[in-house]
């Protein structure tokens, strides 16, 4: 157990943005929000999955909606009050703890709000180890946690509580009201036992989010030294250097789909890079062959800072080096594939995990 | 028919005096005054005295100054400002003014209130606009604040109810009272931009008194007809009443002008530009003869803003660069003489020895009196001389976007202590008129207009769309003094939105033309 002071949160906002692969948010509005509660609050608490309760019950906390909707209209701030207050009553169970459901610029700072303004400690763990577009996308889905009964409202005091069939329907459901609400919404969903947590969750998320963004934000004069620090932490791999040449988008589905063309610098002069996306980076190749794919992240970032950059803000002439990460191993499982695999989003590929296609390449 | 330009900086003030094919007539520096107004006059006066000009025939007078920047880096002479955010409930999570400095805070009164009103993404209202609310809030500040900012969230689809307050303001405290409609200033990022509106809204006193200090000086110079402009950041002209409403686009224009008057000079539209100064160096990059525009969120002053800023790398060397032996090792800067150079180098007699003092070691620049620094052993001299070579080659690669060599145009009062011979780079263009390059690109600005919105592309096509943007654009740029048939096209931007239905798209727009 520890408490989480401002420089914290700093850095839990640019690593969580790190492990969002592109999507999650823009890290600013979620830290804004986290250091204002906090400073209202005090400063929060973080425990580990192994130090709650089996039969203690918690929920998560997550935006939905648009990322560049919030960069414009964000909460009012009692959204999550709210939210919780009426799920717990529905549920009947008093709420011991929150925790995120994905890693994100912004989705990692709404449970550090909640935890302020509640009172109740933040649990170091989340439902994907990065970030995925849809409600369903979570390893508490995989295990068979049910995503009802869940709470979904808006700034103005519009409330649902709903039960669906499976979390497929939740995820359709859900996205209708969230247009209807303004485009964003904030979701209460999954509510499990700490039994569920220590089980299901990708664990350690929190810290490793704040490490990432510790050597991001640190100031260092041998750029290759941070480099290698932060891929040494993730068990990443550095595939590319490129500047952006082409950034292609449209929008298919009420998603934000595109690919990203890179032209190689200094090491990879010569050599091409695509990156696909929707939301969130999902396929890498280079000259046609794939470098890394869904679920395994890959992660675009400034090429001197290592900032992550989101795909919002992909724009021609950035310089970025791709990084990836083997995915937490339960996506990797048969459902694991299945429910978020480069298939599942439209591409004809079957899924080769990271350490495979790197060693390939070599 | 001339054009004048004026560039008021930190330590000085240039003047110059451009013909009707912008060839450079004559030039002249003098010492920036305390009050600004007096150098201005004093370098009005003999820009137009040497060149022996007819008074008559000058039809343009511009001027960039960084009186705005420096009231905000300072925090002086800003005005108390009264934010009113428009979007009540939505919004209260980060309320105005977080993470701003205290102190400025403070200076701007911290006055702010959270009204009902705002759209939704799709343009509809996200809460009912109520103008019984808007007046109490407004008899509460009378006397109490000078200026309004007024930000709606999602301004920039539907700016009606920011032009309304703008009204009301007039209403209850009186025409004079100056208001800044976030709509108006910046685009989407609703933290961002009500900064951009508070700092506007802080500076009507800074950019009344230089704009009527300009307009004085010109007046007592004997110049009654000419056009007066103002320069903006992205290397642009506005009308000097465009600039009382939008003082905040003056912020950063000494770089923009700087990059611009380099471009001119050197007869190219691509290239890095090097501008040396006294104490630093600054690098932007020139594309189609305009500045590459920051893709960042730009600190002004500690206070976040989404602003059009070119984009700049500063480093710590200048021609009055202070150099130093430690452990035996050369260290350039960051410390510098600054103006105090022609007393304080070797060179001129001083006893400091300096970036300049080493470049005229070495016979690659002549200036004082050489005798002064024979005396510098040569080979520490060289380790000076590679030392600056190589700050300036890493700040060079920092800002390239490919890795073929770039080509440097050289400008600024410390450009002699630069190394003709530096790694990366093709070729470097230097003229003898690059010290007054700033004052150079200020008369040669262009007129620019922006726009930027959110379409719904299943309710508009994307051709409408784009036109629509265009002709908003276009206004703008009338608006602010362009001529009707040079306007075109220079950028255009799209961005879905993500998980909207009907293919939401933000569309930025953005037209330059020559001035009328």
């Amino acid at each position: 157990m520890r408490y989480l002071n401002e420089e914290a949160i700093e850095n839990i906002a640019v690593g969580a943005a790190f492990l969002g692969t592109g999507g999650g948010g823009d890290p600013y509005i979620g830290k804004m929000m986290a250091l204002s509660a906090i400073k209202e609050n005090g400063p929060v608490q973080l425990l580990s999955p192994e130090e709650v309760e089996n039969d203690d019950f918690f929920i998560p906390a997550a935006m939905m909606g648009a990322p560049s909707v919030l960069i414009e209209k964000f909460p009012k701030g009692d959204e999550f009050v709210r939210v919780f207050q009426k799920l717990g009553q529905y549920l009947n169970k008093e709420v011991k703890g929150t925790f995120p459901m994905e890693a994100g610029g912004v989705n990692s700072m709404i449970p550090i709000v909640v935890a302020a303004k509640l009172g109740i400690p933040l649990i170091d763990c989340d439902g994907m180890g990065r970030a995925f577009p849809e409600l369903q996308m979570v390893t508490f889905h995989l295990n068979g946690v049910s995503s009802t009964p869940m709470a979904i409202t808006d700034e103005k005091g519009n409330i649902g509580i709903m039960e669906t069939i499976d979390n497929k329907w939740t995820e359709r459901i859900a996205r209708v009201a969230t247009v209807e609400m303004g485009a964003s919404s904030l979701v209460s969903i999954y509510p499990c036992k700490g039994e569920q947590l220590k089980k299901y969750s990708v664990k350690n998320i929190i810290t490793l989010s704040e490490k990432i963004g510790q050597i991001i934000r640190s100031n260092r004069d041998d750029e290759s030294a941070k480099l290698r620090e932060l891929l040494e932490i993730t068990n990443g791999y550095h595939l590319f250097d490129g500047k952006i040449m082409d950034v292609d988008r449209n929008t298919m589905g009420g998603f934000n789909r595109g690919c990203v063309t890179l032209d190689g610098l200094e090491n990879y002069l010569g050599e091409n890079v695509q990156v696909f996306f929707q939301n969130e980076n999902l396929v890498a190749q280079k000259n046609g062959k794939p470098l890394a794919m869904t679920p395994d992240l890959i992660c675009l970032v400034d090429l001197e800072t290592l900032n992550p950059i989101t795909t919002e803000s992909l724009k021609y002439g950035k310089r970025v080096r791709v990084l990836a990460l083997p995915s937490d191993p339960q996506w990797r499982s048969e459902k694991g594939i299945e429910t978020v695999g480069p298939k599942y989003f439209g591409y004809n590929l079957s899924y080769t995990p990271l350490e495979e296609l790197v060693r390939k390449e070599v | 028919m001339y054009k004048i330009g004026i560039d008021v900086g930190g330590t000085n003030t240039d003047a110059v005096i451009l013909d009707e094919r912008l060839k450079l007539i004559h030039q002249v520096k003098m010492p920036t005054s305390e009050d600004i107004e007096s150098g201005i006059v004093s370098a009005l006066k003999k820009v137009l005295e040497e060149s022996g000009i007819d008074r008559q025939k000058v039809t343009h007078a511009m001027l960039g100054t960084t009186q705005c920047t420096n009231a905000i880096v300072e925090r002086k002479k800003l005005a108390k400002v009264g934010v009113i955010r428009l979007g009540y409930p939505a919004t209260a999570s980060v309320l105005p003014y977080t993470a701003w400095p205290e102190e400025m805070v403070a200076v701007l009164s911290g006055e702010y209130r959270l009204a009902c009103g705002g759209y939704e993404y799709d343009g509809q209202l996200l809460s009912p606009f109520s103008e019984e609310e808007i007046r109490r809030i407004l008899k509460e500040w009378d006397g109490e604040v000078e200026a309004i900012a007024v930000i709606g969230v999602f301004s920039s689809l539907k700016n009606d109810q920011e032009l309304r307050v703008a009204e009301l303001v007039a209403e209850v405290m009186g025409e004079a009272t100056p208001v800044s409609c976030s709509s108006l200033i910046g685009s989407v990022g609703l933290i961002e931009r009500e900064n951009a509106t508070i700092l506007n809204s802080a500076l009507f006193k800074v950019i009344a008194m230089t704009s009527n200090g300009f307009e004085n000086a010109l007046k007592e110079e004997g110049i009654k007809d000419a056009q007066v402009f103002l320069c903006q950041n992205d290397g642009t002209l506005m009308s000097i009443d465009y600039a009382r409403k939008f003082p905040i686009l003056t912020i950063a224009c000494g770089p923009t002008n700087s990059i611009r008057g380099a471009s001119y000079l050197a007869g190219i539209k691509d290239a890095m530009v090097l501008d040396v100064g006294g104490t630093t160096s600054d690098i932007g990059v020139l594309t189609g003869g305009f500045p590459r525009e920051s893709s960042l969120a730009v600190d002004v002053g500690g206070v976040r803003t989404n602003f059009r800023m070119p984009d700049i790398i500063s480093i710590g060397l200048g021609g009055g660069s202070i150099v130093r032996e430690v452990n035996k090792e050369v260290l350039i800067g960051p410390d510098s003489v600054g103006y105090r150079i022609t007393e304080e180098a070797l060179v001129f007699g001083g006893d400091t020895l300096t970036t300049t003092d080493i470049a005229v070691r070495l016979r690659k620049a002549e200036v004082g009196n050489p005798d002064l620094v024979a005396h510098i052993d040569e080979e520490f001299a060289k380790q000076a001389y590679e030392k600056i070579a190589v700050m300036t080659e890493e700040a060079i690669d920092k800002m390239k976007t490919s890795n073929n060599d770039a080509t440097v145009v050289l400008v600024g009062g410390g450009s002699i202590i630069i190394p003709r011979d530096l790694k990366g780079v093709k070729e470097i263009i230097h003229d003898e008129n690059g010290a007054v390059a700033n004052a150079i690109g200020a008369s040669i600005s262009q007129i620019s207009g922006q726009f930027e919105q959110i379409y719904i592309y299943s309710q508009i096509s994307r051709e409408d769309a784009r036109k629509d943007a265009e002709d908003r654009a276009r206004q703008q740029a009338i608006l602010a003094g362009a001529k009707v048939d040079t306007i075109e096209l220079v950028e255009i931007e799209e961005i879905p939105l993500a998980y909207h239905p009907g293919n939401a798209t933000r569309l930025r727009v953005k037209v330059v033309g020559e001035l009328k």
